[in-house]
């Protein structure tokens, strides 16, 4: 994921998107047109979090878009333009991503070589340096698809235990399991990344 | 309880979304080992929450390629709607002959019938 290397922050989703939802929803193109130009930055990025690449990220906005022009009657406006649009984008990039899924077949070429994502920083920063947000991304983006997947939507983007259900048509009970697993997989990720000799914590022989 | 048993927890627990059972509460409480390891759960969510506010560079021609999707799909729709308009203008101008034609049938008959019926009664 090359894009990595140039994170900006100062690109903010704009406020103030409510006059031009309304315009877009009257069936307004120019009006839905700057809509997309102003969140679709924020949109794209989660693509990529979500497919972990570029190309499928590419797909996945312009399907996510075209599905919110075609729905933009029915947004309602419960939530914030940029909040429905992650529901979209999950839902797109799930669909892709599984139907990739079910396509694929690796081959030994397309893997990529191992890369040494260790950082110097302690572990009690690591998290909230510039670093380590960049070795957390990594280790996000080694996390299985469906795991990775509830994480993003749920821990980075905030989005509902019910809405994730309803996006990916999967029962709330289940999004909720992903998400502890993908919690878990995650520390054991960083944990190795970080402490590469000790491996995995041997927990089980402390009792209380 | 164990460790191990709170450990298995601590994933759902870590947001506070989920409520924590009063013994594994008590536990966490009292063990600095488990203490530790809910820190860096809490730790990871932050940064977690952190790359919320980090956008990435997209690929030249994300954009346009978007926005000239929205395009084509528009067209089509106005071209449907077009269709879909004259296909309902031409319904409707056939039904409306339909009908005329079939009201200046019986109203022919109406007249006819009673033509015919003041002619028998002035016989």
């Amino acid at each position: 994921m090359p894009s990595k290397d140039h994170n900006h922050q100062d690109e903010r989703v704009p406020d103030g998107l409510d006059e031009l939802v309304a315009e877009a929803r009257g069936g307004d193109r120019t009006a839905f047109d700057e809509l997309v130009r102003r969140t679709y930055v924020d949109t794209y990025t989660l693509a990529v979090r979500l497919t972990g690449n570029e190309e499928d990220a590419r797909d996945v906005v312009q399907e996510a878009y075209l599905r919110a022009w075609k729905g933009i009657r029915r947004f309602r406006g419960d939530s914030a333009f940029p909040t429905w649009m992650y529901r979209i984008t999950a839902n797109a990039s799930y669909t892709l991503v599984d139907r990739r899924r079910r396509r694929r077949t690796t081959h030994l070429d397309d893997v990529d070589e191992p890369i040494d994502r260790r950082l110097d920083a302690q572990p009690d920063t690591l998290a909230e340096s510039s670093a380590g947000l960049e070795h957390l991304s990594a280790a996000l983006d080694e996390l299985p698809p469906t795991l990775r997947t509830l994480v993003i939507l749920k821990d980075v983007y905030g989005l509902p235990h019910e809405a994730i259900a309803d996006e990916l048509g999967i029962s709330v009970a289940a999004a909720k399991v992903r998400l502890h697993r993908g919690r878990k997989r995650l520390r054991e990720l960083l944990d190795a990344s970080e402490n590469p000799s000790q491996g995995s914590r041997g927990r089980s022989a402390r009792a209380v | 309880m164990r460790c191990d048993d709170v450990a298995l927890l601590l994933p759902e627990a870590v947001d506070g979304d989920t409520p924590v059972a009063l013994p594994v509460q008590r536990h966490v409480e009292s063990c600095l080992r488990c203490q530790a390891e809910l820190a860096r759960y809490r730790r990871m969510l932050r940064g977690l929450q952190l790359l919320r506010t980090q956008y990435l560079e997209p690929v030249p021609g994300v954009l346009s390629q978007t926005l000239a999707a929205i395009g084509e799909a528009s067209e089509q729709r106005a071209i449907r709607s077009l269709l879909s308009g004259r296909r309902m203008a031409y319904v409707g101008a056939v039904g409306g002959a339909l009908a005329a034609a079939t009201a200046t049938t019986a109203a022919a008959v109406l007249l006819a019938r009673a033509k015919r019926r003041a002619a028998l009664a002035t016989h």
